[in-house]
């Protein structure tokens, strides 16, 4: 029995799990619509959840998450007041008794850091970038530029998680999990949510990242983000052992496919063809996965655009490519996390690396993706977990500040599908240290509930039992931002 | 038919689920499809036309619990209208719009009817937002039950459980056990037959992997199928319960439970070991501790009178948790964290209630209020803990506090010894501390001169006689400096004699200065006016003519230094060393300083002489031209070149009055004096801190347990929204209202909490455990929402039956006897063994097209379901089958083969970095001792479904991915695994491929292949072989690849050749599945 006559095989059950349905208890119309093509799945449950609820703006995303959180004042929330009030104490007027992290709560002074980079007015729209990223600043036009972001965590771990699952504590299952669920993949050969991590010219023991971050909670485990990994295999277990060829693979998958099938005919169960259909797809995988991380057919224009760092697999630059031919690929949910960006000491120099890691290699993401066409159905976040504050941690002096965690207000960046291109969303006081417009005030249970709709997803529909409760991404709160929506 | 055939098809799909969805079907979309199969096919949850009456908890309280209670349930702060549903009182009375929800026997009078049906967007309920209609169906079942007269009955599972009869079945000779009565009589009403018994090779397999996680060796199988006595099956099970592998088996899903790991979670995820613990569960299961007790030890065995080491090692349970050690954390909120942690996993493992719901608000669903969460909090609350890492490092790792130290006697001596040092150093510290005072008013004084800066501190000295070895002369000028005329050797030394001033001798200064007369009109007396000073020797000549005394200088400083030529070179006097001050450069003409002290003040006899030695021999032609000397008596611990050298906090306080000075002040003068004096204290202090660091090293070297204690008490607040510093009302320690109360006259502790958890009188414990050990063996729960028994759980499929295996659990009155032991209450091994001494356990997997029809997800049990194993049974298999296993119980965890970068590629930030695989034994333990990093975890145990062990897990899904048969296939431990199934399969399987293959199929799969089976296995073999006899390179490669070598002298192809036939083995669908 070769690989072809598995297949048919299960193609044959499909068939009889469709074909039965028509017959049976579900309505024709749900049956149609489970069995078309292209993104629009369906269902009918006792809810009468349909996913998308709606047509989607977007069919992908690229979200670029920066771990450690960036510092909003010296990158795209300018402050030119502050050069006046450089070392004085921050106003009680303006910290309003904020909680402080135990790294500086113990500062007899909190000597206010004004930005030391310039910033300047881009793009037709003039939205405000500082030097630091220059090539991101080229895009003025294209992002949408949320100023007044706050959150609820005030330290790394319970902050990240927080974003990514809409908890701060383990256990929820993370958005590009969610959208898995709900979504499923378009691409047969590829999961539906992978993850690339990079360290950048950051510290390397700066902020770590967990297997939680992408991980499924109480979802099942296929919706468990895969992380591509920088190491060996691009993704676990990938290559066949040395000495294998694909010929040889390929007979050894027919002689089990043979093997089960036997069982499966005696037994009656369908769940074994289920499991040959599973190495069926490991093997095409196997196949795929290869050329996708092989950059050899990508023009040298395309590889310089995302400057150097495109040489060395696992930066922030080859990632950026990665998820833009994983995203053409169909894959739904590409997120990239970038480690380095704490900067409680230090600041301005290490500020400069990490946008030398990062800054080309996001705005040529966005050129690509629109070259391509892509850019139109593909929605790029670019964000970290909190803010950072206007005083500095530790002594500041004329070259050099630092800055602790800021939940109460910070920046992040969209672009492509269904956002507002040049548009400056929501504004900070002087200080950078409170939101003054509290009509456009960004949750992060809010972005969350603004991603997924621009999926086509309601937040407040894509649900799982767990624990006798419906649970979802934004738990119980979460409003689109329909002010940012094109 | 068809159609119910379909039904099952989507059901089994959606249980055994596929990843990816190509065509794009979503799983979500799928499980709805799912659910709304089971309410149309499943004979629960809804009933139909014509059946008897409606019951409350099976048919009408799901409905009301997931529709309504969120708005009209059980916390007040969100009900809406005034409506209460939960409670039949509350739902029968007026409400304040003049109309009432539910009128018994009255359906056109009852509102909920009206509203339910309604069309009207703004009528109808549940609201459209919410998302959550009432269906047609379930319209009708609510009418039919007010109908009736709305009779309500308390929640199934919070009601005492009693322990019904068994019931009456047609076919008498099926059942084994009472079990099967309750199986087979449901199975009889819906006309079903059960599956005949499966084989006994299948259940020597079944039996083996449910009861040790390993497959059996074919001796035993072959034992067992020989055994013809009426109580094989008993024998061959009791012998697997005696099986140190038993405890280990039962261990798994309690270590999920017990978010059992190895290390300290969050953001640094620094290493812990608390194995002990993790030994002691197995032990217990192996010892059979009746589950009371496993309990009570758990959750309170540092509680009880007389504690033993196991039970304190026990509480550990508690202890599993995360710590966060994150830089920024306040630890009070992460104290709360755990607290509410623990609070969580007890209620989610013992109790089966999700509690953690009430920590913001009344529970939406159950009756806990989240005064009566806090009041469960309070019995946590008095562990003596911070809330971040305690007693060890954030980023080193190592067991935070509290501890129970496990030590064997020649440890426990050392230990003593150890501790003993640090209370003599102690005592020494103490002391000292004693005679401080005076020191310090003494040392203030001496400063007292100083005070004023670097003039009073240094005072110019007149010599007595000045020489100059090589024969230079000296002229005096009037700021006191000398100039060095005549004589002018390449080399030079300069004496300087003269009588000390005071009494102490504190320090000496050299100023070199620049001068018009000198080459160049630089320092020197050589041309390109630089200096060198090789060394500075002090000596002290007493006064009643003892002999000259060497003072030891132990610092020197300059205020000016060249490159590479530093002031601390005088103190050592090397050749070609000194210190210089680039005199040759003319923008660097300055005078300069140089000084140079001993450790403390010297006490010297009045009128005694000091001789200053100024050795030039590091370099021709740079002797000095201008210099002056200036002394001090002062300490020279506060004294720098310049003058005083004191931090500012310290110069501050010193200049306030010794009475007036604030505690901080006193300190600071006290530490400053301390550390810079070197006096006795320091010693002692420096004592006692290596003394404290031995034993805090030796300490690290014993294992240890992380376990409970139980501090002085805090008090307990509500926490407004659960925020740990929004404190609401205080409470004190208290069980929830629904469930009964302790006995009369008990203190209310976490022991009391413990024994009131295993009372008989807790109507969920024992259901919980017995529903969640049938849902290991039988694939689902008769609750089928393990994790909840809750308002929002399932009803069971089998009420009765789960109620009657509560009562046995908690009684074991008709238990069997294990090993001939008769059964207690609470027994493990005896309630596992009358799982799996049923006739429903011991039916075969054949799936009868007739009983799918009916039955299509198996929840009627007419055949035994077939199960993915748990990834480390996965493994445990493959290693067990390959002869790998190194089968050691217990012990610190280990590193088996991982790939490369697994902890670094995401985190180097605390001490679980660089993983390195072993090489010996504990690259083959079983999975359960691999060293588990929360934050990474193990991969391919994650790829199957492990949780990550972040918090309390008690039920885990079963996937089937490509990318698990990417890891059976390619992972470096399954080829190994193959590798050594080959070397058996070559060694111990005959001589011909027949006989070779045929043993390797029984080691993998149990049974005997079938011709067929044999014919394909058996054709791929001599096709591979071909195929390395043909590439002797790749065959090299392939059985190169890992650590698993071929026998001596076997030619690389055949071996090639078995061992990817053995890789065929492991990656059947049969070989990861339990049939």
């Amino acid at each position: 029995m070769n690989h072809h006559h598995v297949l048919r095989v299960q193609d044959a059950l499909n068939r009889r799990v469709f074909l039965g349905g028509t017959a049976g208890a579900l309505g024709a119309t749900a049956l149609a619509s489970l069995l078309a093509p292209g993104g629009t799945a369906a269902a009918t449950g006792s809810s009468g959840q349909v996913f998308p609820n709606f047509p989607a703006k977007a069919k992908r995303i690229i979200y670029l998450f920066q771990s450690g959180a960036p510092s909003q004042m010296d990158l795209f929330d300018p402050k030119p007041e502050m050069e006046k009030h450089r070392g004085e104490d921050l106003p009680a007027s303006i910290r309003m008794g904020q909680r402080l992290t135990t790294m500086t709560s113990g500062q007899t002074s909190f000597p206010v850091a004004p930005s030391l980079f310039k910033f300047a007015q881009h793009g037709k729209s003039g939205m405000w970038f500082s030097d630091l990223v220059p090539h991101m600043a080229r895009h003025a036009d294209r992002w949408c530029m949320i100023r007044s972001m706050e959150t609820e965590q005030i330290n790394h771990d319970p902050a990240i998680t927080f974003f990514q699952t809409g908890h701060q504590l383990a256990g929820r299952p993370s958005i590009g999990s969610w959208v898995s669920y709900g979504l499923g993949s378009d691409n047969a050969d590829l999961p539906a949510y992978i993850v690339l991590t990079s360290f950048g010219s950051g510290r390397k023991d700066d902020q770590p990242l967990y297997d939680r971050l992408w991980g499924s909670g109480f979802l099942p485990t296929i919706h468990q983000g895969v992380r591509f990994r920088n190491t060996g295999d691009p993704v676990l277990y990938l290559a066949d052992p040395p000495g294998i060829s694909r010929d040889h693979r390929r007979a050894t998958l027919d002689r089990i496919g043979a093997l089960n099938a036997t069982r499966g005919s005696l037994l009656g169960d369908p769940d074994i063809a289920a499991r040959t259909a599973q190495y069926e797809m490991a093997f095409r995988m196997q196949a795929s996965v290869p050329g996708i991380v092989d950059f050899s057919d990508e023009p040298a224009h395309v590889l310089n655009a995302y400057g150097p760092d495109i040489k060395r697999p696992g930066s922030y630059a080859f990632n950026c490519l990665l998820a833009r031919r994983l995203s053409e690929q169909g894959v739904r949910f590409v997120q990239l996390f970038h480690m380095g960006w704490d900067h409680h000491g230090g600041l301005p120099a290490a500020i400069r690396g990490q946008c030398h890691d990062t800054d080309q290699a996001t705005a040529a993401l966005l050129d690509d993706l629109d070259q391509r066409g892509l850019l139109d159905e593909t929605l790029v976040v670019w964000g970290g977990e909190f803010g950072r504050t206007i005083y500095s941690q530790g002594a500041l002096t004329e070259t050099n500040y630092g800055r602790d965690h800021h939940p109460r207000c910070f920046t992040m960046l969209m672009a492509g599908a269904g956002v507002k291109g040049g548009l400056t969303w929501g504004a900070t006081d002087d200080y950078s240290y409170n939101i003054v417009t509290p009509d456009q005030k960004v949750h992060v249970h809010d972005l969350n509930a603004t991603i997924l709709h621009l999926m086509g997803v309601d937040h407040l529909r894509l649900t799982f039992p767990y624990q006798g409760r419906d649970f979802r991404l934004t738990d119980v709160h979460g409003e689109v931002v329909h002010g940012i929506l094109s | 038919m068809v159609a119910e055939l379909a039904l099952f098809m989507f059901a089994s799909r959606f249980r055994d689920l596929e990843f990816p969805m190509s065509n794009s079907t979503s799983y979500a979309a799928r499980l709805c499809l799912g659910c709304f199969i089971s309410l149309l096919a499943l004979p629960f949850g809804t009933i139909r036309a014509g059946e008897p009456a409606v019951d409350f908890n099976r048919d009408i309280r799901p409905i009301l619990s997931d529709r309504c209670f969120a708005c009209h349930g059980p916390d007040a702060e969100t009900r809406e209208a005034g409506l209460r549903l939960d409670l039949r009182e509350a739902a029968t009375a007026e409400l304040e719009s003049g109309t009432t929800a539910i009128v018994a026997g009255d359906l056109a009078s009852s509102e909920i009817i009206a509203r339910i049906t309604s069309t009207d967007p703004d009528v109808v309920m549940p609201p459209p937002q919410i998302r959550k209609p009432i269906t047609p169906a379930e319209a009708a079942t609510l009418e039919r039950w007010i109908k009736d007269g709305a009779e309500y009955r308390g929640h199934w599972a919070f009601e005492r459980i009693e322990r019904p009869s068994s019931p009456t079945v047609k076919n008498g000779s099926w059942p084994r056990t009472p079990i099967d009565r309750f199986i087979l009589a449901r199975l009889e009403a819906e006309g079903i037959a059960p599956n005949p018994e499966a084989d006994r090779v299948t259940l020597a397999r079944r039996l083996a992997l449910d009861l040790t996680g390993l497959p059996p060796e074919p001796k035993a199988v072959d034992a067992f199928l020989a055994d013809g006595s009426p109580n094989a099956y008993e024998k061959y099970v009791d012998a697997l319960l005696a099986s140190p592998h038993y405890g280990e088996r039962m261990a798994i899903e309690w270590l999920d439970a017990a978010r059992y790991a190895d290390s300290h979670g969050y953001q640094t995820d620094s290493s812990r070991s608390n194995w002990p613990w993790r030994d002691w569960l197995i032990q217990a299961f192996n010892d059979n501790v009746p589950f009371d007790q496993f309990t009570i030890d758990q959750l309170a065995g540092d509680m009880l009178p007389n504690p033993s080491h196991d039970q304190i090692v026990a509480t550990g349970f508690n202890r599993n948790h995360r710590i966060n050690g994150e830089g920024g954390i306040i630890a009070e909120e992460w104290r709360v964290e755990t607290i509410i942690d623990r609070v969580e996993t007890t209620g989610q493992t013992w109790l089966g209630l999700t509690v953690g719901c009430a920590r913001c608000h009344d529970h939406k669903y159950d009756p806990l209020s989240q005064k009566e969460f806090y009041s469960l909090f309070a019995l946590f609350n008095n562990v003596p803990e911070t809330g971040t890492i305690m007693g060890s490092q954030n980023r080193a790792g190592g067991n935070s506090d509290p501890l129970y130290e496990i030590a064997s006697k020649e440890q426990k001596n050392e230990l003593a010894r150890l501790q003993r040092v640090v209370a003599d150093a102690e005592a020494a510290v103490t002391a000292e501390a004693g005679n401080l005072d005076d020191l310090l008013v003494q040392w203030e004084n001496s400063l007292g001169p100083v005070l004023g800066g670097a003039e009073s501190a240094w005072e110019p000295f007149e010599p007595l006689e000045l020489r100059s070895v090589g024969g230079a002369s000296f002229r005096r000028s009037e700021d006191g400096s000398w100039l060095v005329e005549g004589q002018n050797p390449p080399r030079d030394t300069y004496e300087f004699e003269a009588l000390l001033p005071g009494q102490s001798f504190g320090g000496v200064r050299l100023e070199v200065l620049p001068d018009p007369s000198l080459a160049s009109d630089g320092f020197g007396r050589g041309g390109n006016g630089n200096i060198v000073v090789s060394k500075l020797e002090v000596e002290i000549e007493p006064a009643d003519g003892g002999d000259t005394v060497p003072v030891t200088l132990v610092r020197a400083e300059a205020d000016y230094e060249q490159e590479k030529w530093p002031a601390t070179a005088v103190l050592l006097g090397q050749a070609k060393k000194g210190w210089a001050i680039d005199g040759h450069d003319p923008t660097k003409r300055q005078p300069r300083q140089l000084a140079v002290f001993p450790a403390i003040a010297i006490n010297v006899q009045e009128n005694s002489r000091l001789v200053v030695r100024i050795r030039q021999e590091a370099f021709d032609g740079h002797t000095i031209g201008r210099f002056r000397l200036a002394i001090t008596g002062a300490d020279p611990s506060v004294l720098g070149v310049d003058g005083l050298n004191l931090p500012n906090p310290v110069k501050k306080a010193l200049t306030v009055a010794r009475d007036d000075r604030s505690p901080k002040q006193r300190q600071a003068i006290r530490k400053f004096y301390v550390d810079r004096s070197g006096g006795a204290t320091k010693a002692a202090e420096a004592t006692l801190g290596a003394a404290t660091k031995s034993l805090t090293n030796f300490r690290n070297t014993l294992p240890s347990a992380m376990v409970m204690q139980e501090g002085p008490p805090r008090d307990a607040f509500v926490l407004i929204r659960g925020e740990y510093d929004k404190r609401g009302e205080k409470v004190t320690a208290a069980l929830p209202a629904f469930l009964p109360p302790l006995p009369e006259g008990s203190k209310v502790d976490r022991l009391s909490l413990a024994r009131w958890i295993v009372s008989r009188d807790n109507p969920l414990t024992a259901r919980v455990q017995v529903n969640r050990l049938w849902e290991r063996f039988f694939g689902a729960g008769l609750v089928k929402t393990s994790e909840n028994l809750g308002s929002q759980a399932e009803f069971p499929s089998h009420p009765e039956l789960l109620d009657w295996m509560a009562a046995e659990f908690m009684e074991g009155n008709s238990l069997p006897s294990v090993d001939g032991q008769p059964a207690k209450p609470w027994d493990m091994k005896a309630f596992v063994k009358l799982l799996v001494s049923s006739a429903v356990y011991r039916q075969s997997a054949v799936v009868a097209p007739a009983n799918l029809a009916h039955d299509p997800t198996n929840r009627l049990l007419s055949r035994i379901p077939r199960i993915r194993l748990p990834g480390e049974i996965v493994r445990d298999q493959a290693l067990a089958t390959s002869g790998l296993l190194v089968p050691t119980v217990g012990g610190p965890s280990v590193r088996p083969w991982m790939p490369d970068g697994v902890w670094d590629e995401t985190s180097k930030y605390g001490d679980l970095r660089g993983y390195k695989p072993d090489t010996g034994p504990g690259r083959y333990r079983r999975s359960m001792y691999t060293i588990w990093k929360r934050t990474a975890a193990p991969p391919t145990m994650l790829l199957f479904d492990a949780p990550n062990r972040e918090t309390c897990q008690v039920k885990r899904s079963r996937t089937n991915t490509p990318l698990q048969a990417l890891a059976l296939l390619n992972e470096t431990t399954f080829v190994e695994a193959a590798h050594g199934l080959a070397r058996r399969m070559m060694s111990a399987g005959g001589d011909t491929p027949v006989s070779r293959i045929t043993h390797g199929f029984r080691l993998a799969i149990g049974r005997q292949p079938t011709a067929d089976e044999l014919d394909t296995l058996v054709t791929g073999f001599k096709a591979d072989l071909a195929i390395f006899a043909a590439d002797a390179h790749a065959a090299g490669k392939y059985t190169g690849f890992g650590l698993v070598k071929p026998p001596e002298g076997t030619p690389l192809p055949e071996f090639a050749a078995y061992s990817l036939t053995a890789n065929v083995l492991i990656n059947l669908d049969e070989f990861v599945m339990r049939e």
